[in-house]
């Protein structure tokens, strides 16, 4: 696959309205909580859409997670979104004893991912969400990277029960993948010899768009889609770890507790090779348009040729 | 001809006006809950906080946490008016790089107390450094504002509990009763019910006041000031986009991006307090 800059035709969020109006007119047990922040994600029309399958909670981020506690024990199927520091980082310690060790069902969503929360800043932009989840036993971890990926994650995660968390952003992501594709395992985009580019999320496009650099200079990458952070798709890191013996990750989160810790684990314990994790670094979030944000941040093709380059040497 | 204004009232319209300019200056932005809070950001800064830049770190000072954060561009007016920070930085309102942010950052503006901006968190700070001034034996003042929705969260009425056990008289919360939060009417979403009862259940002395009239403000923290052994809750009877008719009617003023249309209203609006404000100077 090459980089192309087309845009998905629906933005995120309105996939996953979309998404939940399909589940929960099938199945009566589904239910979507927000917690005022419903207008910013498309879904309030599916309260009079969906009567007794849609509740606004108001401003109170914990009690959310304790209610779809509630609900999955007398059988609701809860999907819970808010922005990604509001469903993590605000409600931790509900979300993880109330829903991961009371081993409960719940589907969470967290918007806004990353340098994409851009003018609400430092407070609401959170490079940890990934990090914190994956703590919690049993938990499975995604970052969506398009619109088709999204869907394919929230009906996965309703077939399967127990407890997602799907991290997004909300407006329109470039489009990966089509309609009908389906995602039991890690992408793999474009295969090179010299390098693996492991990404999620924005910085899938940007891992692309650095491939595509790194061509023009003789540096044949493998790009990888791992949008499963948890679990993780073990045999295809492995196997291509083997065949370019360096890897990159990319992630628009923190280096340490997200996809480049989870990549950098596994090849350290099955396959050590050289790897370098581009990703924010000790920082802390601040306003910005997003596009700003990458360089500041160093999420950018760029850093990530920049970075390929030093690894190869390492080899 | 117009009623001559009050000090305060002319006040409330240079903070108004420059408010409105501010978000102007970037297209976007919490008109809404910015506009509710003019009034007693005036009042706060026009004649109780004894704030000055030359003098911002003395321990003696009262304090101020805008503990809904997202009415940052109000306070940022207050800021300007009062010299903390220049024009220039003024319309550098979330600009890449500035050092004003949509939600207040005690590391980036000169004159923030508190970094706010996540729901329900300002208000505990508050209540800590009102605690911490009391231990300390200080007898200066802690001034915070809490949204209607703000008061969804819990967190805020741990807060509560902790300043009326701690009988903290030297805590004043203002309660931005805008009658909405983010997704519509607070009636609608999360019934607040009585926050007069609801603070006096709560160990506060509690009472509501037409939060768009400084005399009202002004009288209603003259009399928090006289009390001791509780601390004191306002309730603010306000508008979302308070001041703006135009905005004030607009069913969605939480987060505004003008239309052509909007413009207009908001432009003209800004030329009204314009002028009210020169013919205010030379009286
Ligand atoms: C913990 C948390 N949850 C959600 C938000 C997103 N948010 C920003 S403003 C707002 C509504 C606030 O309503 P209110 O306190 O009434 O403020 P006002 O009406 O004065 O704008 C929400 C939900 C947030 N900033 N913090
Ligand atoms: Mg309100």
């Amino acid at each position: 696959m090459t980089f192309s800059s087309v845009l998905d035709q629906k933005e995120m969020r309105q996939t996953y309205a979309d998404t939940i109006r399909e589940l929960a007119k099938e199945d009566d047990r589904v239910i979507a909580l927000e917690a005022d922040l419903s207008s910013a994600m498309s879904t309030s029309r599916l309260e009079s859409e969906l009567p007794g399958q849609y509740v606004n909670v108001g401003i109170m981020e914990a009690n959310m997670m304790g209610l779809a506690a509630g609900l999955s024990v007398v059988g609701r199927k809860p999907f819970i979104h808010s922005f990604g520091q509001f469903v993590t980082r605000r409600a931790f310690d509900q979300l993880f004893v109330s829903l991961g060790y009371a081993k409960l069902n719940a589907v969470i969503v967290g918007s806004d991912a990353g340098v994409t929360a851009e003018h609400n800043g430092g407070t609401h932009m959170t490079f940890e969400d990934i990090g914190l989840v994956r703590e919690i036993p049993n938990a499975q971890v995604y970052e969506a990277s398009d619109s088709n990926q999204l869907k394919y994650l929230l009906k996965k995660a309703y077939k399967e029960g127990g407890l997602h968390y799907i991290r997004t952003i909300r407006k329109q992501s470039i489009n990966l993948y089509d309609e009908n594709e389906s995602f039991e395992k890690a992408k793999v985009l474009r295969t090179g010899k010299d390098v693996t580019i492991v990404a999620s999320g924005i910085m899938v496009g940007e891992s692309l768009k650095a491939a595509a650099k790194l061509a023009q200079i003789g540096i044949d990458a493998t790009v990888i889609d791992m949008f499963s952070i948890k679990p993780l798709d073990i045999e295809t890191l492995i196997e291509a770890a083997k065949k370019t013996g360096a890897v990159v990750t990319a992630e628009n989160h923190n280096v340490n507790g997200g996809l480049g810790s989870a990549v950098a684990e596994v090849l350290s314990e099955h396959y050590p090779v050289p790897l370098y994790r581009v990703g924010v670094r000790e920082r802390f979030g601040q306003v910005g348009k997003t596009e700003y944000l990458k360089t500041v941040y160093g999420l950018d093709a760029q850093t990530i040729v920049r970075e390929v380059e030093r690894v190869i040497e390492r080899k | 001809m117009q009623a001559t204004q009050t000090d305060l009232q002319v006040y409330a319209n240079q903070i108004r006006y420059y408010t409105l300019k501010e978000l102007q200056e970037l297209g976007f932005g919490h008109y809404g809950g910015s506009l509710s809070i003019v009034e007693v950001l005036a009042v706060l800064y026009g004649k109780h906080i004894n704030i000055e830049p030359n003098d911002a770190e003395n321990p003696d000072r009262d304090y101020f946490v805008l503990s809904k954060g997202h009415g940052g561009p109000a306070l940022y007016a207050t800021l300007f008016l009062k010299k903390f920070i220049s024009e220039e930085t003024l319309y550098s309102l979330n600009q890449n790089g500035t050092t004003l942010p949509s939600h207040p950052d005690r590391n980036l503006t000169p004159g923030v107390e508190m970094t706010t901006g996540s729901l329900g968190q300002g208000i505990s700070a508050a209540t800590g450094i009102a605690f911490g001034n009391k231990l300390d034996g200080r007898a200066n003042y802690t001034y915070a504002i809490v949204g209607d929705g703000e008061l969804n969260e819990g967190q805020c009425w741990e807060a509560f509990q902790f300043a009326a056990h701690h009988q903290l008289e030297n805590l004043v919360v203002f309660i931005d009763d805008n009658k909405k939060q983010l997704d519509g009417l607070t009636i609608d979403i999360m019934n607040p019910f009585d926050f007069v009862e609801k603070m006096k259940a709560f160990g506060f002395a509690a009472e509501r006041v037409d939060g768009s009239n400084v005399e009202e403000i002004d009288a209603a923290v003259e009399r928090a000031k006289q009390r001791t052994g509780k601390p004191t809750a306002i309730i603010l009877d306000t508008t979302k986009g308070q001041g703006v008719p135009y905005l004030e009617q607009k069913a969605d003023n939480h987060h505004i991006r003008p239309s052509a249309e909007d413009n207009n209203a908001i432009n003209k609006a800004l030329e009204e307090l314009e002028k009210a404000l020169q013919g205010g100077q030379n009286q």
